[in-house]
């Protein structure tokens, strides 16, 4: 298949796969998780077939529909969307294995519903990767929300929907108050919303309109979670722990990001945004989240919470990174998407796999479990580690270009702010670490549990390992992420 | 083209009129509500394939009985007409495949085929405005479509109805009449009744003062037909306590007939003629519709009964339609006659879903439909995609038809910017009137509703119907992605009609 057509599979592929696996669902439990697993294989084989040409320079393309004149449903691949689609597809794999052990494991309902949903937002997940411009990313964008939206509601019960509400409402207003004005005035002022390298908008907005563009779309993409915008993300983890591990630490909260940092690079371009001194107070809202958010983990009680406050300051280092607006953080950015991404599924992965094998949710209630559950909390730690940033994990290497990007702009502020996280992230990781090792066993008499099922603990080992490995082996990313700038430095 | 094609106008109007009677006498039970449907999609084809003529290039003139005009009755159909017929035809066929169970349940029995045989006679009413050239048949049609849609709003059991059908029927009187007026008055001074030779002819009338008159009568009358605010106070009743198939369908497209003849006779015979009469017409409407956007939105945000409230919602969006036509542009007209077509599509959805709603619960306020959307996720995801495209979210026709009108706006300059910050504020308050039919259908905890029915346990709306709701929300986002067919028909029938304006 050429690389165009490629484009479109990675669409069509969960989409059917969504089809079948609800036809599958009528007849065994087994066949449609068989389904499942194939068609994540399939994309994998699809999306990475269209990494040797797009590491090469190639940027393939493919236009669906013109809506409007100089309006198109259309896709094209550059380094960042490819990096992006390569690693939700990736995880949707290992996260497919992870939710066999897992929705078995809890005896959930509507497992085939679950399933379905999960295939389409993957395909909305492409789209977003794919897309060429700005109004086929607010497409897909709102695809993914409709479609993630009965996955947190999945329990059904009353508390699940009233969080499920502050999910929908948050991010539903967000991109319709606020994403979609931004866009219409792209549009409007640029003629087209095409993302192009070094921008589309310099010299036709100046002045405070810039910052308060920006602001629109940083507040619009709500995904991305920088505060105020960010109290969906821990409302969303009523949902069950595999669309927490992959929705809400990849692909959702990844999108988010993902449309900020492709707004700065091909929509206002790096160096435009650089001269504009209305842009600056993107860069503080960052570091002010990253604080805060780390701040407020320090206090949570329940582990998914903490894990979610977490991943709020972590987006935020994206979301930093590419506000420094210097060609080595911006990379920095995209690979922290892809670090952050290993560690982060791995911690939820380990959350979901307690509450399978004891139903266990409190941090109070973890103390000495690493005895019980030895192959789970190994994972867990390593997750951690790459929160803090402590080699040898995939942590530790963005964080390096992160700084790096920050010395390049001599931006000390940056410096401090990663320094100031580092230790909160120590502080709140490195008790639970030591309270599961080597504290006095709290399960309760009677309540023997050894490990999760083995279809969860083979998936978290596989991503515990790739967070290894990403510190090892890194250099594609890097040499793949570094043509985001090149022609722009 | 062949002798079938040549018919098509005249079939247009002469299938579900000559059919109707017909379907008066079937009794047995199911029978008149299928030749009904099998007639409406009869005439949904014949639109259908005219459509495609015109689209390639065919003009549609027909002379009834081989009486050429001025003498006989002309017909006539272009590209603004088809686009009408679309939704006119698509509309009934839709309301009616979806709606047998939900007819079956406010109409009794035995007034069945005397309902069906209404409801072919409002399509064969309005089909006949559409195709008619000369301004008195509209008139005959008007009233036909108007006396019968009197009947089936009335047909069901709900009394509320009858005050609300009155209300309807002297306001739809006083339109009517005043339309008369006006059509007396331009064929006393030019002694023709065909529009195009009006147009010819008025700017020979020495006097032109009648004519001004005229043209005051007639935009007076069809604004109230079309509930233009603030003469749309018949139209929430008469949405709200009608059988909720004939709310799908004539809410889709009733009104915007009577937009049709209002647009149609201004653009073609007064705006040419008349000196300054295209800044009287725009200063006029301009300030009315603003206020329709403004207000319905207002009283759409506190209303309480989702067909009221929808109701209201429409009153605001024929606000929009007006809009883009004060503009006189090309654009402008062209928003407003794409707005009539994609409204309708979203209008259609929501009521068809809340139609699907009503078969499971007896009440329509908001506050006894508490959770109803976890009982019925089909249903009311339906509606959500019928409320995105109402509110204009790209992906959805709503979008298409809004950005034209913003594009539109923004060439007006000053006066522009207020304008697109009326429609922004407006799509933010279909936000929000949506956002309170989620809130309560998805969020609010569940009430104890009285079911309709004996059953205990509610759920999803009968197969059949909801894959029509389905279909109708599909359109939304098919013509929200794939412009051609709607762009095509109202650009060139926009530019038609703005041609003669000086």
């Amino acid at each position: 298949m050429s690389p165009d057509s490629l484009i479109l599979a990675a669409l069509i592929v969960p989409l059917a796969g969504a089809v079948l696996i609800g036809l599958a669902g009528r007849f065994s439990p087994n066949l449609r998780e068989a389904v499942t697993l194939v068609t994540a294989g399939l994309l994998i084989f699809v999306v990475w077939s269209l990494l040797p040409t797009v590491y090469d320079g190639g940027r393939p393309s493919a236009q669906l529909a013109e809506v409007l004149p100089g309006i198109d449903i259309a896709f094209r691949v550059e380094p960042l969307g490819m990096m992006f689609a390569a690693l939700a597809s990736g995880l949707w794999l290992v996260n497919s294995i992870y939710s066999i052990g897992y929705m078995r494991g809890n005896q959930e309902k509507k497992q085939t519903r679950f399933y379905v949903l999960f295939a389409v937002s993957l395909a909305a997940t492409m789209g977003i990767a794919f897309s060429a411009n700005l109004f086929t990313l607010f497409l897909f964008y709102e695809a993914l929300t409709l479609s993630t939206y009965p996955l947190v509601s999945h329990k059904g019960d009353a508390a699940t929907v009233k969080s499920a509400r502050v999910y929908l409402g948050i991010l539903i207003s967000a991109s319709i108050g606020l994403l979609l004005p931004a866009i219409i005035w792209t549009y409007s002022v640029a003629g087209t919303g095409d993302f192009r390298m070094g921008g589309i908008l310099e010299g036709v907005i100046e002045g405070p309109a810039v910052g308060l563009l920006l602001g629109l779309f940083v507040f619009g993409a709500a995904k991305a979670a920088v505060m105020p915008v960010h109290r969906w993300l821990p409302a969303a983890m009523v949902a069950p722990t595999p669309v927490s591990a992959l929705l809400h630490a990849v692909a959702v909260v990844k999108a988010g990001v993902f449309t900020i940092t492709k707004v700065i690079v091909y929509i206002f371009g790096v160096d435009f945004l650089f001269s504009e001194p209305s842009s600056s107070w993107l860069f503080y809202a960052a570091c002010f989240t990253i604080i805060a958010a780390s701040v407020v983990a320090l206090r949570q009680q329940n582990l998914k919470r903490l894990l979610a406050y977490s991943t709020i300051a972590q987006l935020s280092y994206v979301v930093m990174a590419a506000a420094i607006l210097k060609p080595l953080a911006e990379v920095g950015a995209a690979i922290h998407m892809l670090a952050h991404a290993f560690g982060k599924i791995t911690l939820f992965f380990a959350a979901g796999a307690i509450y399978t094998a004891s139903k266990k949710t409190e941090l109070a209630q973890l103390r000495g479990i690493g005895r019980r559950m030895p192959i789970t909390m190994t994972a867990f730690t390593i997750g951690a580690l790459s929160m803090i940033g402590v080699p040898p994990t995939g942590g530790f290497v963005s964080k390096w270009y992160i700084l790096a990007g920050a010395f390049q702009a001599d931006n000390y502020i940056a410096l401090a702010t990663i320094i100031a996280s580092t230790a909160l992230n120590a502080a709140y990781f490195l008790p639970i670490v030591y309270v599961v090792w080597f504290e006095k066993d709290a399960t309760p008499p009677g309540k023997e549990h050894g490990e999760a099922p083995f279809a969860a603990v083979l998936a978290l080992a596989l991503t515990a390992a790739l967070t290894i490995a990403f510190f090892v082996y890194s250099a594609p990313a890097y040499e793949l992420e570094s043509q985001l700038v090149r022609a722009a430095s | 083209m062949t002798s079938l094609e040549f018919h098509l106008p005249a079939l247009q109007v002469a299938v579900p009129l000559l059919l109707a009677p017909v379907v008066v006498l079937l009794r047995p039970r199911g029978l008149a509500w299928a030749a009904a449907t099998v007639t409406s999609l009869m005439a949904f084809a014949i639109a259908v394939a005219m459509t495609q003529g015109i689209l390639d290039g065919e003009v549609y003139r027909y002379a009834m009985g081989g009486w050429e005009a001025p003498y006989g009755i002309g017909l006539r159909v272009d590209r603004f007409s088809a686009l009408v017929l679309l939704l006119v035809t698509g509309a009934s066929s839709l309301g009616l495949l979806a709606g047998k169970q939900s007819i079956d349940r406010s109409i009794e029995t035995q007034r069945q085929p005397l309902f069906y045989a209404a409801w072919l006679l409002v399509v064969a009413g309005l089909a006949g405005i559409l195709v008619s050239a000369d301004a008195f048949n509209i008139f005959v049609f008007m009233e036909i479509s108007s006396l019968a849609s009197y009947v089936v709003v009335a047909g069901g059991t709900d009394r509320r109805a009858l005050p609300a059908v009155f209300k309807y029927l002297i306001m739809g009187t006083i339109g009517a009449t005043f339309y008369l007026i006006g059509v007396g008055l331009i064929y006393m001074m030019t002694g023709t009744l065909n529009l195009a030779d009006m147009a010819m002819r008025i700017h020979e009338v020495s006097e032109q003062r009648p004519i001004l008159v005229a043209a005051g009568f007639i935009t007076v009358g069809l604004a109230l037909k079309a509930a233009v605010f603030p003469l749309h106070v018949w139209l929430p009743n008469a949405y709200t306590y009608a059988p909720h198939a004939v709310s799908a369908f004539l809410a889709a497209c009733a009104t915007k007939v009577s937009l049709y003849v209002l647009l149609r006779f201004d653009f073609v015979v007064f705006q040419p003629n008349l000196l300054g009469h295209d800044f009287q017409f725009a200063a006029f409407l301009m300030p009315l519709a603003v206020l329709a956007i403004l207000v319905g939105s207002t009283v759409a945000m506190f209303e309480s009964n989702i067909k009221r409230l929808l109701g209201y919602s429409s009153v605001a969006q024929i606000g929009y339609i007006m809009l883009g036509a004060s503009l006189v542009s090309l654009t402008g007209l062209s928003a407003s006659l794409l707005h009539i077509f994609n409204h309708a599509l979203a209008k259609g959805t929501l009521f068809l879903a809340v139609m699907a709603l009503a078969m499971r619960f007896g009440q329509l306020d908001l506050a006894s439909l508490g959770g109803a959307a976890r009982r019925m996720p089909w249903t009311m995801s339906a509606f959500v995609v019928g409320a995105l495209s109402l509110i204009g979210v790209p992906g959805t026709a709503g979008f298409i038809s809004k950005w034209y009108l913003v594009t539109a706006a923004f060439a007006e300059g000053p006066l522009g910017y207020f304008l697109i910050a009326v429609i922004v504020v407006g799509s933010l308050m279909a936000v929000v009137y949506s956002w309170r039919i989620v809130e309560a259908t998805w969020f609010a905890p569940e009430v104890q509703a009285n079911p309709v029915t004996a059953e205990t346990t509610i759920g999803e709306a009968p197969m059949a119907m909801l894959a029509v709701v389905w279909l109708a929300a599909l359109t939304n986002i098919y013509f929200g992605l794939f412009t051609a067919l709607p762009r095509a028909l109202a650009e060139g029938a926009a530019g038609a009609l703005i041609a003669g304006v000086p």
